[in-house]
């Protein structure tokens, strides 16, 4: 699987009419041809196409992504020192989202086709339906513009001198405008997902009978009816990972956050396709791992998952 | 057309189909609502919205209209979104049904490719090919069709397996017709409508995709988007927000419209479900 998305990338990227040593000589103002070929020569890039998909796999093989050519840096280093970055964004904004949208969810399908649910409906549907970059730019007019409350950009004050708790607490203040964006936006998927679920939980035998057992509402909506439904939520979970860390491109250049995804973008203006073939090749390996994740959450959650299995 | 009356029976159908018609006009009539190229400058830059009549929304930096610019911007969008979906179901059709006819060894290739294209983020994928052709419209076509063609394709193949073991395509096989007509006259019409209720979704992702793409440069350069409006006021968003948060909003209309739509459809197609 991730061969053939190592060697589509590849194909992708070499049809580029332009490579990266005419870039990097526009950038320095021009150069004459011998310049050119000797810098083809140093990266490799006067070989045929085969030959150097081979030595992509050799190197990959040796967890070698090559050489950045705008930054002048392995590849595999800058893509280490930006992932952490979008890892705290996506990671806190996933858990807020989740958490918060799988309450509200509840909330709105404890008691389907209620004004309740009807309100938080169209509430997710907005939401579900506004842009990401947009949203980050309002919500920075109006906290970080307007009110002056929260800092516009970056990641922390450049050079505060601050360490340990007081760096951490200068870190968090930066992230809750994009972390807030990015937490809206999928709250309003898994708000609609968890309602979904519990709208047809509803119609199952076992309520039913929890029902006519005479259980108290509360105990049926929480133990019976939200338990099942949040089992797609968790398999969203993990279809969605992959447009997560798309959006993190689009939110990481407003916020103007050294991560993983403003450095697709500086790799894409940069016209560095080493870069920009390690940051797909690691974002593919990365959407494998949350899966892997997922599915071992799955077996966790729902013991018929593992059971079927084991008789097959 | 019935099911069309039938997705306005529905309330959200009926929204969602009067604001998708709204901008429909909207798109067909831009050059003569607003005549004239709306990127040329037309008046005083910078005028704030709701102050100057001949300019109801006001003017950018370099003085072009903001209402013209949203006007045709629609057409970008909605011209994008559904010809980006349609490239994208049918490439997923037409994989999908491959696969599930197939079977054995060309399922399980076409299967891994899908795999593939699924655990690439689209978006860093349409970023990718729009910065190595170049961009114009028909390249972020391709770029955002290239990104939503794998869950087509499976939900096709999905149907295809269920159909082709029932007993109306077994009786075709009998009376001896060409594999392809049952492929295209009995298997393809029935593995239809759940595709259809995706794409719906699909064209408000690729209207949300290309605005994005747009937004971060790398849209046609020649026409009017409304990404390309959000990111040209975000230059200057201390001084005058109303720029980007005008077509920002058309950009919200236009994607409940298409969802409000697609639920109206999925309430139909569901409904039909139910009754067979």
């Amino acid at each position: 699987m991730l061969l053939i998305v190592i060697i589509l990338t590849f194909l992708l990227l070499e049809s580029a009419s332009g490579d990266a040593v005419d870039a990097y000589l526009l950038s320095i103002g021009g150069g004459d041809a011998i310049v050119a070929k000797s810098l083809r020569q140093s990266y490799g890039l006067d070989q045929s196409m085969l030959a150097r998909l081979w030595l992509y796999f050799t190197s990959l093989a040796k967890l070698d992504l090559g050489w950045s050519v705008a930054f002048g840096r392995p590849v595999l280093d800058l893509i280490l020192e930006r992932l952490p970055n979008t890892l705290l964004l996506m990671g806190s904004a996933t858990a807020l989202s989740f958490g918060l949208g799988s309450a509200l969810g509840i909330v709105a399908g404890a008691k389907p086709e209620s004004i309740r649910d009807r309100t938080l409906s169209a509430v997710s549907l907005i939401l579900y339906a506004i842009p990401s970059f947009w949203l980050g730019l309002v919500l920075s007019i109006v906290f970080a513009v307007q009110l002056r409350w929260l800092p516009t950009s970056g990641i922390e004050t450049i050079a505060s001198g601050k360490v340990g708790l007081a760096r951490a607490a200068d870190i968090a203040r930066h992230l809750v405008l994009p972390v807030g964006t990015l937490a809206l936006i999928y709250m309003a998927l898994f708000i609609r997902v968890m309602r979904a679920g519990m709208a047809e939980a509803w119609q199952l035998d076992f309520v039913l009978f929890a029902r006519s057992k005479g259980l108290s509402r509360t105990r049926i909506v929480l133990r019976h009816v939200a338990r099942n439904a949040l089992l797609p939520l968790v398999t969203m979970l993990g279809l969605q990972s992959a447009a997560m860390i798309g959006g993190s491109v689009v939110i990481e250049s407003i916020f103007a956050i050294p991560g993983f995804g403003r450095l697709a973008q500086e790799a894409v203006s940069g016209r560095d396709a080493p870069l920009l073939m390690g940051i797909i090749v690691v974002s593919a390996v990365l959407v494998i791992c949350v899966n892997l994740v997922v599915d071992l959450v799955y077996t966790a959650l729902d013991p018929r998952v593992g059971a079927s299995e084991n008789r097959a | 057309m019935r099911w069309l009356r039938n997705v306005a029976g529905t309330p959200e159908g009926a929204i969602g189909l009067g604001i998708l018609l709204l901008l429909g006009l909207i798109a067909l009539f831009a050059p003569i609502l607003s005549p004239g190229d709306p990127l040329r400058i037309a008046g005083q830059p910078l005028l704030a919205p709701f102050t100057d009549p001949s300019f109801p929304l006001g003017t950018d930096r370099l003085g072009r209209d903001v209402l013209a610019g949203i006007l045709h911007g629609t057409r970008t969008s909605l011209a994008v979104g559904i010809a980006a979906a349609l490239a994208a179901i049918a490439i997923g059709l037409c994989i999908g049904l491959t696969a599930g006819l197939a079977g054995g060894l060309v399922d399980e290739a076409l299967m891994r490719v899908v795999d593939a294209f699924q655990i690439v983020p689209s978006f860093l994928l349409a970023l990718a090919f729009v910065s190595v052709i170049g961009a114009s419209v028909p390249v972020v076509v391709v770029a955002i069709a290239l990104g939503a063609w794998a869950d087509p394709a499976r939900l096709t193949r999905a149907q295809v397996l269920s159909i082709r073991e029932r007993d109306y395509v077994a009786s075709a096989r009998v009376i001896g017709m060409h594999p392809a007509e049952i492929a295209f006259r009995q298997i393809l019409p029935n593995a239809l409508p759940p595709v259809l209720a995706l794409s719906a979704i699909i064209v408000a992702a690729a209207i949300l995709t290309e605005a994005a793409l747009s937004f971060l440069g790398l849209g046609d350069p020649n026409v009017v988007t409304w990404g390309s409006m959000i990111a040209e006021g975000r230059n200057i968003l201390r001084s005058s927000p109303s720029l980007s948060i005008f077509p920002g909003i058309a950009l919200v209309i236009t994607v409940i419209g298409v969802y409000l739509f697609s639920e109206g459809l999925n309430k139909v197609l569901a409904g039909r479900r139910g009754r067979v």
